[in-house]
């Protein structure tokens, strides 16, 4: 690994399509710099893209990428990681990726513990099909398909982590550049799934979850004497309707990652030319 | 047809049929006979009706049969669902003391040997053991020494110790004993002469996942459904050895993204499912192919649509596995034809997966999935294994498949079709692989020109699939006959034990064996050269007779069968000879 290694190694040579002032840009700034800074380069990165607007991050990053199915991201991440422990893989994907047509996929990540990070660019709504409700718009959120708002509540993503056994949750906001980059660096070199739900404003379709809101409203975790190792602590933060905030919410020191769990070690691309040794063993079993 | 012997054991589930009839079935193979099994059972835990039959003979057998010598009926239900296999001179072993069977009645002139199962068994050591006193009066009746079930036994309870294996044992005399007592007056006409032949008894989920490991897969990720879990089950514990893992998924989308990452990751990959499991699979299918990623997917079929028959026969998946997904996919469709022919295609469907950088849907039918047949060791030869990973490059040679700004191609127009390769951590080679149509870089572009470019480049390479390898059918029978019967999946067996009752009533028929389904074999000339063509399959609408139709440009005769259950030589033998009948009636 190159330790001269740029952010900008990280970025191809397309240009982002993101409407100007997207959250995205920051999000995916923070990502490229977090990969570079943790050791990093794009021969050795996996990143996992799902589909809408934050699934085009695979083409702007320069990197191996999968660019999949509509809330896939996670299974393929995991089988990535399985067959290759020896490198590193970032599964990024937007909120209905993550917590709509891929929630169920999100539960048994969590449980897994598959050592990968995982960054969800939350809008709180359906940008790339021109606003529509997502599973984490509020609840009177008004909408082409939800007219008077989709009148239930929003998932709450970290609850559902933190109720699957999560290792480590985080939230991040992409205009606090710093911030950012620092919790996405903290997921990926979290011994295990590195959770982080990013703030990253739809500045076409969204006039309630804006930029304004965020920085408003926003409590950094760093500033208060929240205990990330405190799962009573992380509970609350997590549970609290009324603030918004940001940080490392929880991490399990004792986090045993999957590929530990289940010695999943090797590096399964090599294989030799003709059956493995020791293969006839199989063939003597059935006798 | 060789002098064969059918027996079967049947109750309700939960009642150990099962082990019973795999004991039974291990002893006749470690005794030098050959043995095929087949099933009956049902998609619960406990209750209704399951059997274990076993046909045996000391030369191959590859088919049932609409017969049964001797059967152990647990049940008065198992009885009745065997009275159509049931003859004149078969044997019925029952437990009378037990109080559902105290008042069974042997139909016709049928022998019933009344044999207290669960008081012998429990004067062995425990009533548990009732199944193998069963098992030692079979004995008996077929003249097959008792010893041969003792290595069986051995091998069955030999990791729970001496005491039971033992105990087992001697539960099989108690059986063996009683009869001899009991019924020592009557004659039985069957001997079961052993061989000094060493065999290996196996299923073809078995024989699937063990092609799995010797062809080098690493990674199975699945979601149990019947029939195809026992692939899963074989996996699990034998893959790691060879430094592989299985995952069980949380359902089947994520199984085959899983197994997808992973063979994006360089590893070769598997999944297998059934029906409704790769109906949920089908969503990924398309971004497999496009995205140029190696992945074999096994459908061990069963009856559909919908729940259908869980636990029952049929190959009803053809169109799904030909035609399955939006947009036009390109894909390689292999369904093996033996338990044996399980072993190879699974490891040719890894080197065409590769070789081409293809999805191929690998197929069984549940007959094919859940029979054990016996077959010399040197039938599944390691050393014959050969892995061709297809064009991979490394860092000595990525620059020649590199843009002139660096970037690497993993979809470079080629002649052939086929693009380079490069595994996650080789220095130069990052790229994107995606679902969007792109451009050789692996970019999402809707450029015109580019789009007709990857379309055609990836239906090239089928073609080059075409010319380069073997499609070639499995023929039997009489080459000039002037009727053919073609056949595709685990039908192969019954049709060829059924040349032979043809050909004693006087047909000779040709048959074609198909075990590729996409691309296959030309059969023009074939069908054209016959003057009667039968296709026989187990689905209700012909889809491999429609194939053949479309290809040949002639009609077909069809046999179709989906009740549920698989074809057998005799009935299959009967049936033919009906269709040829009608056929020379109706064109004369």
């Amino acid at each position: 690994m190159s330790s001269d290694v740029r952010f900008t190694d990280f970025k191809s040579d397309k240009q982002p399509t993101w409407c100007p002032g997207c959250g995205d840009f920051g999000t995916m700034n923070g990502m490229m710099k977090a990969l570079a800074e943790t050791g990093n380069d794009p021969d050795n990165t996996f990143v996992v893209a799902g589909i809408g607007c934050s699934g085009k991050i695979g083409t702007y990053m320069h990197s191996y990428a999968l660019h999949g199915v509509h809330g896939r991201a996670l299974p393929v991440g995991t089988g990535v990681k399985m067959a290759r422990p020896d490198i590193e893989v970032m599964v990024s994907g937007g909120d209905g990726d993550g917590y709509s047509i891929g929630a169920g996929h999100f539960v048994h990540a969590v449980r897994r513990n598959v050592d990968m990070s995982y960054v969800v660019m939350d809008n709180r709504i359906y940008g790339l099909t021109k606003g529509q409700a997502s599973p984490t718009s509020r609840d009177d959120f008004e909408t082409s398909t939800t007219p008077e708002g989709p009148k239930q509540p929003p998932v709450n993503p970290h609850a559902l982590a933190l109720a699957a056994g999560a290792t480590f949750i985080a939230q991040s906001f992409s205009s606090d550049a710093l911030r950012h980059q620092e919790i996405i660096q903290e997921a990926i070199e979290h011994d295990g799934f590195g959770f982080v739900n990013v703030y990253s404003p739809c500045v076409t379709f969204n006039d309630v979850d804006t930029y304004d809101y965020f920085r408003d409203s926003l409590v950094d975790l760093a500033d208060t004497d929240h205990d990330r190792h405190d799962y009573d602590d992380a509970k609350d933060v997590i549970l609290d309707s009324d603030k918004e905030y940001q940080g490392v919410i929880y991490q399990d020191e004792n986090s045993v990652p999957y590929h530990e769990q289940h010695d999943v070690t090797e590096d399964m691309s090599v294989i030799p030319d003709g059956a493995p040794e020791g293969a006839t063993d199989l063939v003597r079993e059935f006798y | 047809m060789a002098a064969d012997f059918n027996w079967a054991v049947g109750g309700e589930a939960g009642d150990g049929i099962d082990s019973t009839g795999k004991i039974f079935a291990q002893a006749l193979s470690r005794s030098g006979r050959h043995v095929f099994t087949s099933k009956d059972f049902a998609s619960r835990i406990r209750g209704g009706y399951t059997a274990y039959k076993v046909r045996t003979s000391v030369d191959k057998v590859q088919s049932v049969v609409d017969r049964l010598d001797v059967l152990i009926a647990l049940t008065p239900r198992t009885i009745e669902e065997n009275l159509d296999e049931l003859h004149d001179d078969s044997v019925i072993i029952y437990d009378g003391e037990r109080t559902t069977m105290r008042n069974v009645e042997i139909p016709g002139e049928m022998v019933g040997l009344d044999v207290p199962l669960k008081r012998l068994a429990e004067e062995a050591g425990g009533a548990i053991m009732r199944n193998v006193v069963a098992l030692g009066a079979a004995c008996a009746v077929a003249d097959f020494p008792i010893e041969n079930l003792d290595s069986a036994l051995e091998k069955r309870f030999g990791d729970k110790g001496r005491k039971l294996v033992e105990n087992n044992q001697e539960a099989a005399r108690a059986g063996r004993d009683h009869v001899a007592e009991e019924y020592g007056d009557l004659e039985f006409d069957y001997s079961l002469e052993t061989t000094d032949e060493d065999y290996v008894l196996l299923n073809g989920d078995e024989a699937i996942g063990m092609g799995a490991i010797a062809a080098g897969c690493r990674f199975y990720a699945g979601y149990p459904i019947t029939p195809a879990t026992d692939v899963m089950t074989y996996l699990t514990g034998r893959i790691e050895r060879y430094g592989g893992h299985v995952v069980q998924a949380e359902d089947e989308l994520s199984a085959v993204n899983m197994a997808l990452g992973a063979a994006r990751g360089g590893a070769r990959a598997m999944t297998a499912s059934s029906g409704p499991g790769i109906d949920l699979m089908t969503e990924t299918f398309g971004l497999v192919a496009t995205s140029e990623t190696p992945l074999v997917i096994c459908n061990v079929m069963r009856s559909g649509p919908s729940t259908g028959m869980p636990t029952k026969q049929e190959q009803g998946d053809l169109n799904q596995m030909l035609f399955g997904g939006h947009g036009e996919i390109h894909r390689f469709v292999i369904a093996p034809t033996t338990v044996s022919e399980c072993f190879w295609k699974t490891v040719e469907a890894f080197n065409l997966a590769e070789k081409y950088q293809t999805p191929v849907y690998l197929t069984a039918d549940l007959s094919l999935a859940v029979t054990e047949e016996t077959f010399t060791p040197d039938t599944f030869d390691m050393d014959a294994v050969e892995v061709d990973r297809g064009f991979v490059v490394d860092e000595s040679t990525i620059d020649e498949h590199r843009t002139e700004s660096g970037g690497f191609m993993p979809h470079e127009l080629t002649e052939d079709g086929i693009s380079p390769r490069t595994f996650p951590g080789t220095a130069g080679g990052a790229h994107m692989s995606t679902g969007l149509e792109h451009d050789e870089r692996g970019r999402r572009t809707e450029d015109t020109e580019m789009r007709i470019k990857q379309v055609d480049k990836r239906n090239r390479k089928v073609e080059t699939a075409i010319e380069r390898e073997d499609w070639s059918p499995r023929e039997f029978g009489d080459a000039d006959a002037e009727n053919l019967v073609i056949s595709w999946g685990s039908n192969e067996g019954a049709i060829v034990e059924a040349l032979e009752l043809l050909a004693a009533d006087g047909i000779d028929v040709r048959v074609i064996s198909v075990p590729y389904v996409f691309p296959r074999p030309d059969l023009t000339d074939a069908v054209a050269a016959a003057e009667n063509t039968i296709v026989v399959e187990c689905n209700a609408t012909g889809q491999f007779a429609n194939l053949i139709e479309h290809d040949v440009l002639e009609r077909v005769d069809r046999i179709n069968k989906y009740d549920g259950v698989r074809f057998k030589a005799d009935e299959l033998a009967r049936e033919i000879e009906a269709a040829l009948t009608e056929g020379m009636e109706a064109h004369p």
